[in-house]
């Protein structure tokens, strides 16, 4: 008895966690892999379907403008906070009286959660009264139609000018949705990129400064691939979430949600969408592994190209 | 020395208008949320506040159940904290102490579910709760989140410094495997342990796409889908908005400002492990 007991033992310490992650992680996966291959409503299987849920996918014009938004959303995002992070760590980092005042502060968003931001910025869009176009006007400006524009951002600038250019870009509203998100993330990405800076040992820089290097070169030759595994970290992890932004879309835009004309509409918005607003949860699921799919790969392609030029010490 | 000391002045200056960047649409909900309905469309607009109309909190309290809200938000928040740290530290000190077999491959599994991204499971979540017929119960907000593969990983992590001469000893002395975790371990860990409890407190608090899945019913709703509901409804009163946005906030940040070494240093450590 005893001797089972040992055997077993060190079992019992992982069983309250393995019994809740296969149940409720799991498990839900596998069965999500049955469910896409269904016409799956809400009393359950109405008919196996085989590949016809994603073959729909495919063919649904929604879907790839969706894509398309979703990519753009990702592209703004993640340059865009990378490099502002990066250049407010760097002066964060040189030892700025009140550097820790400033770093608490651009921290505030990130633990604020996304409903309360997004109902903060949804009012400052406002396209009358809100202060952003406020601010416009007190230049002399006429303002934007933040969240409602449909028309992208390139078309709106070549047609000021006059001009017709087919280039189209994101709609406004997308971008103010991506200024959003990055106001948002700022501040953990500038503490993780500190922390990497704190990581990197002095006397790197000693030695290259009595090489002669200048101030750009210490940056170029010890910084930047010094600091390498955190900026791919960063990289990784901003993808990674862009590619799952959801509740921004659900609060800002809309009615319907996803509009101006499905311009703001994202990936997990779509999913969601055809599962809960419509009951079709076998489409539903098929959408979501089109997503995990598209995550995966991305941050594969990322560890294949990028991870090769990372300098881990 | 005249150059330093400009470039030192620009660099507080570019620091200090990203912080009213950051400051203002906080500054913006707060002056809101205490104007009058009026006050709050006029132009130009004010500052700050010609009347201050505190009525707008109460007015926003008992609009919709925000008390309940703010009850389920905390049920929820410590029952998963108490289930986070218990499934965790177990986890975690079976995988960083005890040689058994299947050791390594649960491990993987466990690294490899942490892959996939919560919007992925919430269609298949959703399923396999109706089928325990759980929808609409605190069980669904909870039971869930009982267990964090990104929490077992980090204590792991911290465990595995431990030396393995200080356990022997232990043994040697008479001590149990499990008086050894509550012992010697968990005092080691305290570091690691606040850094979990915070992040699933800063979770749990800001939870919003799975108990947005899971509830249909009005009084299970946890503070963020009650807020998003209320902004829904009342898309135009911004008076009220800003309020109830505002007392949503308050309890995170009241958090954050007395422990914001302790969370900032978490989120920083949370990275550099990759």
């Amino acid at each position: 008895m005893k001797k089972v007991f040992r055997f077993l033992g060190p079992y019992f310490y992982l069983l309250p966690a393995l019994l809740i992650i296969f149940v409720f992680r799991f498990l839900p996966m596998l069965y999500a892999f049955r469910v896409s291959f269904y016409k799956w409503g809400m009393a359950g299987a109405e008919k196996f379907v085989g590949f016809s849920n994603y073959i729909n996918i495919f063919k649904d014009s929604n879907f790839w403008q969706t894509f398309g938004n979703t990519l753009y959303f990702a592209i703004g995002v993640v340059p865009g906070s990378l490099f502002i992070s990066l250049f407010f760590a760097l002066l964060l980092h040189k030892s700025i009286r009140g550097a820790r005042f400033f770093r608490t502060i651009y921290f505030l968003p990130v633990i604020t959660s996304i409903i309360a931001v997004s109902m903060v910025w949804k009012w400052l869009y406002h396209p009358n009264v809100g202060l952003v176009n406020n601010l416009f006007h007190l230049f002399g400006c006429r303002g934007f139609n933040w969240l409602s524009e449909w028309r992208g951002i390139f078309q709106m600038f070549f047609s000021s000018f006059g001009l017709g250019i087919p280039i189209k870009g994101p709609s406004l509203a997308l971008c103010s949705l991506i200024i959003v998100s990055i106001w948002k993330g700022l501040g953990y990405n500038i503490v993780l990129f500190l922390a990497g800076l704190e990581n990197i040992p002095s006397q790197y820089y000693e030695a290259a400064k009595v090489d002669g290097a200048t101030q750009w070169q210490l940056f170029r030759f010890v910084t930047l691939p010094l600091l390498s595994p955190t900026t791919f970290y960063v990289l990784i992890m901003t993808t990674i979430i862009a590619f799952q932004m959801f509740a921004y879309v659900w609060m800002m835009t809309g009615p319907p949600a996803g509009g101006p004309l499905g311009t703001t509409n994202v990936l997990v918005y779509y999913l969601y969408d055809h599962a809960f607003n419509f009951s079709r949860y076998g489409y539903g699921t098929a959408a979501a592994f089109i997503l995990f799919v598209i995550i995966l790969t991305l941050t594969l392609i990322q560890r294949k190209f990028i991870e090769s030029r990372v300098f881990y010490g | 020395m005249a150059k330093k000391r400009f470039s030192k002045i620009v660099i507080v200056l570019i620091l200090s208008l990203m912080g009213i960047l950051m400051v203002l649409p906080f500054y913006w909900m707060l002056i809101t949320s205490v104007k009058t309905p009026l006050e709050a469309v006029h132009f130009p607009p004010t500052w700050f506040p010609q009347h201050f109309r505190f009525h707008n909190y109460i007015e926003a309290w008992n609009q919709v159940p925000f008390p309940r809200y703010f009850l389920n938000t905390i049920i929820i928040t410590i029952a998963t904290l108490i289930g986070v740290l218990i499934t965790s530290t177990l986890a975690a000190y079976s995988f960083a102490t005890i040689r058994y077999r299947g050791r390594n491959f649960l491990f993987l599994s466990f690294l490899a579910m942490m892959m996939i991204p919560i919007p992925v499971y919430i269609v298949p979540g959703y399923l396999i709760l109706t089928k325990l017929h759980w929808v609409d119960t605190y069980l669904a907000l909870t039971v869930p989140w009982l267990a964090n593969v990104f929490s077992i990983f980090l204590l792991r992590q911290h465990f595995m410094t431990i030396p393995k001469d200080l356990y022997d000893a232990a043994i040697m002395d008479g001590c149990s495997r499990f008086g050894f975790l509550i012992k010697i371990v968990l005092p080691l860990s305290k570091a690691a342990l606040v850094t979990v409890s915070l992040f699933s407190i800063i979770g749990s608090w800001n939870a919003f796409i799975w108990p947005l899945v899971v509830t249909s019913k009005d009084v299970l709703r946890p503070i963020q889908v009650g807020l998003a509901y209320f902004v829904q409804e009342q898309s135009t009163n911004y008076t009220l908005l800003t309020a109830a946005t505002t007392f949503t906030i308050v309890p995170i940040v009241l958090l954050f400002f007395f422990l914001e070494k302790k969370i900032i240093a978490s989120f920083a450590r949370s990275g550099l492990k990759g």
